[in-house]
């Protein structure tokens, strides 16, 4: 059940990333093009996924299991440090070169679209680049 | 600054941005985990026993979204204009990035932020002001 559940949500999401116009590079680059000629859509798409997340975060934080009984996995860290900057940094220099970041990579990358594999199979790289080095954190990393 | 009103897509970006706050709820509400993409594949280079089979799954339906997109509409034909060197180097930086600084757009940019999480907010703010510096850099300045 819960399996169904997880492929349904990535197909839905994939969906939503797709309508919203975050699969398509070129349009991602216009939204963070602010000289311009700027195209402002993608902060409706955040706006729209906030306006509902919102409400589903406020009930989930009241809960301590989900409703198909695993417990709630929210994150536990409040750190503001080096690690979350530089790394959003390092992430926000990608996104802006190439256009992609990591779910419409793989969406693209499932429509078969050969620059997307590519960037994909990168990105898988850089990420076991971190996760097979990285030395055990101070404090137990946990995943937004 | 001007608005490229060509482009501009109000409402397909929102109702897309709806979808992803719908999909981010049910996986919070339902599976009690948090809708991270960079998350839910870092977690598959430290396998771990009981916890490959969701984020397979969860993948798998990403991968096939855009074939069952093809049934009901015509395909998203992405614009890519960086060349292989710049999407290597792109993606070798969203990959380790993202995982250094434990988030991307969607776990720390919609799930985050919609915890009102101030750690999500710092580093929202640091991947789209970068984004923005590279893209001005990229565009204008190099251009």
């Amino acid at each position: 059940m819960n399996r169904f559940v997880e492929f349904a949500v990535g197909l839905v999401f994939g969906l939503g990333l797709m309508l919203s116009g975050m699969t398509d590079p070129g349009k991602v680059i216009g939204f963070l093009d602010l000289i311009g000629p700027w195209d402002p859509s993608l902060a409706f798409v955040m706006g729209g996924a906030i306006l509902v997340g919102v409400f589903a975060f406020a009930l989930a934080r009241r809960r301590t299991t989900a409703f198909l009984g695993d417990a709630m996995r929210l994150p536990g860290s409040t750190d503001i440090d080096r690690r979350l900057v530089i790394g959003g940094l390092a992430f926000g220099v990608g996104w802006g070169l190439a256009g992609f970041c990591p779910g419409p990579a793989l969406v693209s990358a499932g429509a078969g679209h050969i620059e997307a594999i590519g960037f994909s199979l990168a990105m898988l790289v850089g990420m076991a680049v971190h996760d097979l080095s990285a030395r055990p954190a101070a404090h137990p990393v946990v995943m937004e | 600054m001007t608005i490229d009103w060509q482009h501009f897509t109000p409402w397909a970006s929102l109702a897309g941005g709806l979808i992803l706050g719908l999909a981010s709820a049910a996986f919070i509400l339902l599976n009690g985990r948090v809708l991270g993409i960079s998350g839910i594949l870092g977690g598959l280079f430290k396998p771990a026993k009981g916890d490959m089979g969701w984020r397979l799954a969860f993948v798998a339906g990403l991968l096939v979204a855009p074939t069952v997109w093809a049934l009901f509409a015509a395909p998203v034909v992405p614009r890519i204009e960086a060349g292989w060197p710049l999407l290597i180097l792109a993606g070798l930086l969203v990959g380790w990035g993202t995982r250094y600084g434990s988030g991307c757009t969607s776990g720390h940019g919609v799930c985050g932020l919609s915890r009102l999480s101030p750690r999500s907010l710092v580093a929202t703010a640091s991947f789209m002001g970068a984004g923005f510096a590279t893209v001005a850099i990229v565009r204008h300045l190099l251009a």
